[in-house]
């Protein structure tokens, strides 16, 4: 940590706050162009609803395709917030700080669009509350607990609840101080927003004693959400390819994998977008590419773990598919690539620190995990659904539509709008981290050299 | 006789702590002064009150109430409609560990919430006498009273600390 520069709070105010109380130049031709395909997504999903899922390539025997796959990859997406906040609030990691805001906003927004496309996939939205709300109290009729599509909902809305009032609580403070910089309306809605916030020792105590108490209760929930999701796959005992004990933490370590990419991604926009070289440092990239190199080559082996597992049984079934992932075409295409780009091609990369701290490299590699997660999903959905087996005189049937990628890349146009329009009105680093760190950091001397120090305080 | 308050702002923490150790010495009761700062400081470094909480009994509350509701929500559910699959058990207690896992968490995580905001005594909409500079990195000290005749013992321990303003609020 030795890349620091001393700055001042009014400096650490100025810059940080750029988004709310100017507003860059890209921000609005940007905002409009994501707003346009949003609203384009919405009217293609909205003419899908009305004409039916005849319109998407979903066909006997591929009933789970392109919507299923971008609901388990926004999901995993989702695991970056907690993963790096209360992990590394937790172990008390000193270059979380300026990473830990932009890492849980995502994972309130990519679950919000997660939501969406098991609800679109149903065809008719509305009727997925007869299936997860205790909706009839007449009949007495309820939902099925026994099943992981029941459990799914509960855990994501559990997941999601926790997540936006994590992210809300650690914005009092800058709510505070945005509260102190603006005037007018803005003024009016920063100062309800804030509570009246004021900064003495009981808030901040509570703060960190409360940040500390939500990152230990968030964890647990952090790890059921994508374990529930992946016995959607799991408990499907007809399928092969999906029924697998080792789903769970195989699931969970692939959701870090892939959000703590998407968050470098972040970070690398958010240094060039904003100009924020002084707080988003090459130090926090070089970091968390040593993170990820563990969390990857932990999902490695998690990787191949279930692939021998599958292939251990000598099931025929299963070997042929298997076979048929690997080895036939497309689906060899989409594996060779898959592993290129999940794992090849980034992680022997970050294994050079002039990678690890060059921001575009890291920016593009991270990008590839993310292509390489997506693939993953895909190629564990839909060719076990696709296969040929006994009885199916259909198969290999599924071709995404237009409407399919259409909404898929929807899906990430939404998620950088509804980040742009959080990043007009708050801040995307933590004011009060910001500003802790530069308190708790001093310089020592070591015989010539001056080392700056973080001061950590005795539990 | 009206409740009055005065913020002193200081640039060093070392002035504003000795502002906080002169007011104890000049007989000020703990609680009716206070150190407001734009960022955490490690805890006693203004000699300051350290706050008594009771956030951990927020989440334990909480999921004694989430676990019951979801014992009533799993369990009732399935009893009203008692449909025997596959000659399973009405109850399937591992699915519905599940629910009531999630539920108990939730119930926690609310809980812990509603303890922060409580704990830090918010809402305050009428928050009192405070100066902007102090999310600039300036540090206030904030003295409250009922006594008129203290005003000028605390602006005195204040301008001896090194106070480079010092506000007054009614």
């Amino acid at each position: 940590m030795q890349q620091r520069r001393e700055l001042d709070q009014v400096y650490t105010n100025r810059k940080l706050l750029n988004g709310q109380l100017d507003t860059p130049k890209w921000w609005a031709p940007t905002v409009t162009i994501l707003g346009i395909v949003v609203v384009l997504g919405l009217i293609v999903i909205a003419v899908m609803i009305n004409k039916g899922l005849g319109m998407t390539g979903l066909a006997r025997p591929v009933y789970w395709g392109l919507f299923i796959t971008t609901f388990v990859f926004w999901v995993g997406i989702s695991h970056a917030g907690i993963m790096i906040s209360a992990i590394l609030r937790l172990t008390q990691a000193e270059w979380r700080r300026p990473v830990t805001r932009a890492a849980e906003l995502l994972t309130v927004f990519s679950l919000l669009t997660a939501l969406v496309f098991p609800l679109i996939h149903a065809g008719r939205p509305w009727r997925i509350a007869y299936w997860i709300m205790p909706y009839d109290l007449a009949r007495g009729i309820y939902p099925n607990i026994r099943s992981p599509l029941n459990m799914d909902p509960v855990a994501i809305s559990t997941y999601l609840t926790g997540s936006t009032l994590f992210l809300y609580i650690a914005l009092l403070p800058d709510l505070g101080n945005l509260r102190d910089r603006t005037t007018g309306w803005k003024n009016a809605m920063y100062t309800v927003l804030a509570l009246g916030w004021r900064g003495n020792p009981r808030q901040w105590k509570m703060q960190t004693v409360g940040g500390i108490l939500l990152s230990a209760l968030m964890l647990p929930i952090f790890v059921s959400v994508h374990s529930i999701v992946s016995w959607d796959f799991a408990v499907a005992s007809a399928v092969e390819g999906w029924h697998s004990t080792i789903f769970a933490p195989y699931f969970v370590i692939g959701a870090v994998h892939s959000g703590v990419s998407a968050v470098v991604t972040m970070m690398a926009l958010m240094r060039w977008l904003w100009k924020w070289d002084d707080f988003i440092r090459p130090e926090h990239f070089d970091a968390l590419a040593r993170l990820l190199i563990v969390v990857s080559t932990g999902w490695l082996g998690f990787t191949f773990l279930e692939l021998i597992f599958a292939l251990y049984g000598q099931d025929a079934p299963e070997i042929a598919l298997r076979e048929m992932q690997m080895f036939q075409w497309p689906w060899n295409g989409l594996f060779i690539l898959f592993f290129l780009t999940a794992y090849a091609i980034p992680v022997p990369m970050w294994l050079f620190k002039r990678v690890r701290t060059n921001i575009a490299l890291m920016f593009w590699t991270s990008i590839l995990v993310n292509i390489g997660m997506w693939l993953e999903r895909f190629l564990i959905i839909v060719p076990g659904l696709a296969r040929r087996t006994p009885f199916v005189y259909t198969w290999e049937a599924y071709r995404p539509s237009a409407v399919e990628w259409t909404i898929f890349i929807w899906s990430f146009a939404w998620v950088t709008f509804l980040m742009l329009l959080f990043s007009k009105f708050f801040p995307l680093v933590p004011l009060f981290e910001q500003k802790e760190s530069q308190v708790f950091t001093t310089d020592v001397m070591i015989g010539r050299a001056k080392v700056p120090a973080i001061i950590r305080e005795a539990d | 006789m009206s409740t009055q308050s005065i913020l002193g702002l200081f640039q060093q923490p070392e002035s504003a702590a000795d502002a906080m150790d002169g007011l104890k010495e000049a007989g000020f009761e703990l609680g009716t002064f206070d150190v407001l700062t734009g960022t955490p400081y490690p805890e006693g470094a203004f000699g300051e009150y350290v706050p008594q909480h009771r956030l951990f009994r927020f989440p334990a509350f909480g999921a004694i109430i989430g676990f019951t509701l979801s014992i009533f929500l799993t369990s009732v559910t399935q009893l009203a409609y008692p449909m025997v699959t596959g000659g399973k058990p009405i109850l399937s207690i591992f699915a519905m560990l599940i629910i009531m896992y999630e539920m108990t968490m939730l119930a926690g995580v609310i809980a812990t919430v509603i303890g922060i905001v409580f704990e830090s005594r918010l809402p305050n909409m009428k928050p009192g006498i405070y100066d902007t500079r102090i999310t600039e990195g300036w540090i206030g000290v904030v003295v409250t009273f009922d006594d008129d005749s203290k005003v000028a013992d605390a602006e005195s321990v204040l301008n001896k600390a090194g106070a480079l303003e010092i506000k007054h609020a009614k």
